[in-house]
């Protein structure tokens, strides 16, 4: 089984953040993966797409699911991240008040993806955008020990 | 504690949901920050939030949350309830604030998270 999707999302519409992560989480129940996988999938992709809606112009996410695992690449046109590593620590936030408005932008959303995936991949360039690696396994033993 | 009781505690009016009125919850959150409600991995999670948005119902979605209370009846537009609907979520309007709610279903028994 290869299964590849490809996602467009817009920069600063916020009734569609969510969208993919709902059309993902649709797929992954399709396939009977195991209820607790889905979740942390979808969580870690959720904050990475409203990532996206938050700060940048727009972006692709890209989805490839096979037997084993599943891989989400979500690349944006943005203003890119200056320091990764600032980015996780609890509570750091360069969000507008309209995306705290949304419930977003307390510094939470780096840490929640880290802890809701088995890999999570960052890369950035300052003034061209971001791009943020997801890979979650269907075999569920990693599951809270992260 | 049914669906069905925490309408009748809170005093709630169902917005959707009808299909739901007979299922089990056991643990409430109350939160505004969406971030912090996709921390927990609680099944059997009510939500109560003051946050009236799609994010408020897609971070329900996420989180295999069945159940949400918006308080001070804040009104539901019809995207959230359509969203709300394809997912099998009900939502229920209550006229009580956060507070208020929060108390009564803890002392009808809803366990806390933490």
């Amino acid at each position: 089984m290869q299964m590849h999707f490809e996602y467009s999302v817009e920069g600063g519409n916020f009734s569609q953040a969510g969208l993919t992560s709902s059309q993902v989480k649709k797929t992954l129940k399709q396939l009977n993966v195991n209820g607790a996988v889905i979740k942390r999938t979808v969580v870690a992709l959720y904050e990475a797409e409203v990532n996206i809606v938050a700060h940048a112009y727009g972006g692709t996410i890209l989805v490839d699911i096979d037997e084993e695992k599943i891989v989400i690449e979500l690349r944006d046109e943005g203003p890119g991240i200056e320091d990764i590593g600032k980015t996780m620590e609890i509570g750091y936030s360069t969000a507008t008040p309209e995306v705290r408005e949304m419930g977003f932008g307390a510094g939470m959303g780096l840490s929640n993806m880290n802890n809701n995936s088995d890999l999570l991949e960052i890369t950035s360039e300052v003034g061209k955008g971001t791009c943020v690696k997801i890979i979650n396994h269907f075999k569920d033993d990693n599951n809270g020990n992260k | 504690m049914k669906i069905k009781e925490i309408v009748s505690l809170t005093n709630g009016s169902l917005i959707t949901g009808e299909e739901n009125l007979e299922q089990l919850i056991e643990r409430a959150f109350s939160s505004d920050l969406m971030s912090d409600v996709l921390t927990v991995r609680s099944d059997k999670l009510l939500l109560l939030t003051g946050l009236v948005n799609i994010q408020a119902i897609r971070t329900a979605e996420m989180s295999d949350i069945c159940c949400v209370v918006f308080v001070r009846n804040k009104k539901v537009s019809e995207e959230m309830v359509n969203i709300a609907r394809e997912n099998r979520i009900a939502i229920i309007q209550t006229p009580y604030s956060m507070f208020k709610a929060s108390g009564i279903l803890y002392s009808a028994g809803i366990q806390p998270v933490y």
